[in-house]
C-alpha cells in the first residue's frame, strides 16, 4: 500500500480505531463537554473526573472515522493522570504537528501523539484528529456549549 | 447483507456504440494523475467536469466580446448582448419552455429556489398554509420554505419515504389539501439517486390547483427534461451541475406566475424608470435579473448545451446507466458492502456504506487511489437521520465514466477491507 496512507493509517491508529481504551461513559464526571464535527458526523463527548487540577480519569463516548476515534483514545490514555497545564502542552504541540509540514521536525514530548504526524498530508483530515482535544479543552474549561470543528 | 445481482445484467466490459474514449477526449481535467493515479472522477453529483468547448466558449468571450449588456451602443456590448441572448434562447430550446422570458438567470438551483420562496412565497403564504416538500430534499429545497413557514406561521409539511428511499405515494396524496400552497419537489434525489414520478406528482397537485416548484439539479445531467411535457409551474437548476460554469443556473417559470410575483433584488435592469419618489420596474425576465449578471456564466451554459445537442446523447446517457448499473453489481459482490437508496427507478449515482470503515476514511483511501467520491451528509441531513447513519460514501457518475474506472474503485475499496481487517 501507498507509503502516504501507511503515513495517516499507521498500525497503532487502526488498533485504536478497533479497541478505543476508555471508551464508555462515566459516572457522576466532574467535567464534560461534547464535541461535534458538522461537516462529516464526527460526534465526541468527552468525560472528566478532576481531582484538583489533576485529570484523575477521563473517558469518551461518541461515534466517527478512524482517525477521530484513534485520536479520542490515544488522548485519553496520555492525558489520564496528568495536570491541566501538561494535558494543554500536549494540545499545543499535537495542532502544532498535525497542521504544519511534511517534513517538519516533531514538537519536544510529543511522544506517541507522533502517530498522527502523518495528517498534515491530509489537510481534510485534520478537523477530525483535533476534535477531541478541543472537547476536552472544552470540558476543562467547563464551557457549556458544544464544540464545533466549524 | 449481500444484494443480489440484477438478472438482466451482462458484466461484460464493453458497452454499446457511445465512443467514451472519444467524449473524454473534450474532457482536459479528466486527463491527471491524482497521487500518482489516473483520476477517475465519481463526484459529478457534486459538480460535473466541462468540456473544451465550454471552456474555450468563455475563454474566447473574454478575449474578443466582453462589454457589460443590454443598453450600450457600442459594437462589443452588442456582441456580448446577443451572446448572452442566444443563452437564453438555447436554454429556452432545450427545455422546451414557451418563451424565453420565462428564463431567468440565478446563480444556481439554490437561489432559484430561494428567489420563488422569497417572491411568490411571500406574496402568496399566510398564517395556516401549507408548503409541501419531501423526505428526499436537498436542504436548498427544505431551509428556503422553513425559513417562509416561520415568517409567515406557515406550516411545513413532508412526505415520507420507505426503506428504498421511495416516496409513499398514497402518504402525498393525502397530504395534498386545500390548504397547500405549493409542492417542491426534488425531480432526483442526489443522495439516493431515486427518481421521482415528476408528471404524476405534478398531475395530481394541479387537480387540487396547487402550483409545483421541480428541484432538478441532479435530474438534468442525467436525463432530457421536457418542461411542458412535465407541465412543472417552476423548475430550478444548476449549470454547474450540466457542464456548465459555476456561478450559473436557471430559474424556470411559467410566464403566468412570474408575471404576478413580486420583483426581487432591487438595482439596475431590473427596473423601467426610476426616481426617488417612486420607481418601475421591468418586464421579464429582466424583473428577475437585477446588475450585471454572470454573462459568462450564461454563454457557457449556452456553449454546454450547444454539446449536449451535438452529441448523441441518447447514446451518452444509456452508456452513462450503464456505468450505474455495472457499478451497483461489482459493489454488491464486496462483503460488507450496503446500499443506502434501492429505488426501483434510480438514476447517476450509487450511496453506500462499507461495514467497520466510516465513510471519511473510504474517501481518504479512495482519493489515494486517484478516486474521487463525495462521503458526508450530502447535504441532506434528514435522509442520513432516516437511515440512522452519520454519512454515506457516494459514487456519482456522468456520460464520461467508464466500466474500467469502475474495477479501480473496486479494487481501492478491496484496500480499504484489508487495511481495516
Amino acid at each position: 500500500m501507498d507509503s502516504t496512507l501507511k503515513d495517516l493509517y499507521q498500525e497503532v491508529i487502526l488498533d485504536h480505531n478497533k479497541q478505543p481504551r476508555n471508551f464508555h461513559k462515566m459516572e457522576n464526571p466532574s467535567h464534560h463537554a461534547d464535541g461535534h464535527n458538522p461537516l462529516c458526523g464526527d460526534q465526541i463527548s468527552v468525560f472528566l473526573k478532576m481531582e484538583g487540577d489533576r485529570i484523575a480519569d477521563i473517558s469518551f463516548e461518541g461515534s466517527g472515522c478512524a482517525i477521530s476515534k484513534a485520536s479520542s483514545s490515544l488522548m485519553t490514555t496520555l492525558v489520564k493522570g496528568k495536570t491541566q497545564n501538561e494535558a494543554n502542552a500536549l494540545f499545543e504541540g499535537f495542532h502544532k504537528m498535525v497542521t504544519g509540514s511534511v517534513g517538519d521536525p516533531l514538537p519536544e514530548n510529543i511522544g506517541k501523539l507522533a502517530v498522527f504526524s502523518g495528517v498534515c498530508e491530509f489537510p481534510a483530515r485534520v478537523k477530525c484528529a483535533s476534535l477531541a482535544w478541543h472537547t476536552l479543552k472544552a470540558a476543562l474549561s467547563g464551557k457549556k456549549n458544544e464544540v464545533t470543528t466549524e | 447483507m449481500k444484494q443480489t445481482l440484477p438478472t438482466s445484467h451482462s458484466l461484460e466490459l464493453s458497452t454499446t456504440t457511445f465512443d467514451v474514449e472519444k467524449i473524454r477526449k473534450d474532457f482536459p481535467v479528466l486527463h491527471q494523475k491524482v497521487r500518482g493515479n489516473p483520476l477517475v472522477y465519481f463526484d459529478n453529483a457534486a459538480s460535473s467536469q466541462k468540456p473544451i468547448q465550454v471552456i474555450d466558449a468563455i475563454s474566447n468571450y473574454y478575449r474578443e466580446d466582453h462589454a457589460n449588456i443590454h443598453r450600450g451602443v457600442h459594437t462589443l456590448s452588442q456582441r456580448a448582448t446577443e451572446k448572452f441572448e442566444a443563452a437564453r434562447e438555447k436554454i429556452r430550446a432545450y427545455f422546451n419552455a414557451n418563451e424565453a422570458r420565462e428564463i431567468i438567470f440565478v446563480r444556481g438551483a439554490t437561489e432559484a429556489i430561494n428567489l420563488v420562496a422569497q417572491t411568490f412565497g411571500r406574496k402568496n403564504v399566510k398564517a395556516g398554509d401549507e408548503i409541501l416538500i419531501s423526505y428526499l430534499e436537498h436542504h436548498s429545497n427544505i431551509v428556503p420554505w422553513q425559513m417562509l413557514c416561520e415568517e409567515k406561521g406557515a406550516v411545513l409539511k413532508v412526505i415520507p419515504m420507505n426503506e428504498k428511499g421511495e416516496l409513499i405515494l398514497p402518504e402525498f396524496e393525502k397530504l395534498l389539501s386545500d390548504k397547500t400552497k405549493l409542492l417542491a419537489i426534488t425531480h432526483v434525489s442526489n443522495a439516493l439517486g431515486t427518481v421521482n414520478p415528476i408528471r404524476w406528482m405534478i398531475q395530481k397537485a394541479h387537480a387540487l390547483g396547487v402550483p409545483v416548484l421541480v428541484d432538478g439539479a441532479q435530474a438534468v445531467p442525467h436525463m432530457r427534461v421536457d418542461f411542458q411535457a412535465l407541465d412543472c409551474d417552476f423548475y430550478a437548476l444548476s449549470g454547474h451541475k450540466l457542464f456548465g460554469p459555476t456561478g450559473i443556473g436557471v430559474l424556470y417559470g411559467k410566464e403566468k406566475y412570474l408575471d404576478e410575483m413580486p420583483p426581487w433584488q432591487g438595482g439596475g435592469d431590473m427596473i423601467r424608470t426610476v426616481s426617488f419618489e417612486k420607481s418601475t420596474f421591468n418586464e421579464l425576465p429582466y424583473k428577475f435579473e437585477a446588475g450585471t449578471p454572470d454573462i459568462s456564466g450564461a454563454i457557457g451554459l449556452g456553449a454546454a448545451i450547444d454539446y449536449l445537442t451535438k452529441i448523441d446523447l441518447n447514446a451518452a446517457l444509456k452508456h452513462e446507466h450503464e456505468v450505474l448499473e455495472y457499478a451497483t453489481a461489482r459493489l454488491s459482490q464486496i462483503p460488507g458492502i450496503k446500499f443506502i437508496g434501492t429505488a426501483r427507478e434510480k438514476l447517476g449515482l450509487i450511496s453506500f456504506e462499507l461495514e467497520m470503515v466510516h465513510p471519511h476514511d473510504i474517501g481518504t483511501i479512495l482519493d489515494e487511489s486517484g478516486v474521487a467520491i463525495r462521503t458526508g451528509h450530502h447535504c441532506a441531513m434528514p435522509i442520513m437521520k432516516f437511515f440512522n447513519v452519520p454519512a454515506t460514501a457516494r459514487a456519482s457518475f456522468a456520460f464520461y465514466n467508464t466500466k474500467q474506472e469502475v474495477e479501480v474503485m473496486v479494487r481501492a475499496l478491496e484496500c480499504v477491507k484489508q487495511l481495516f481487517g
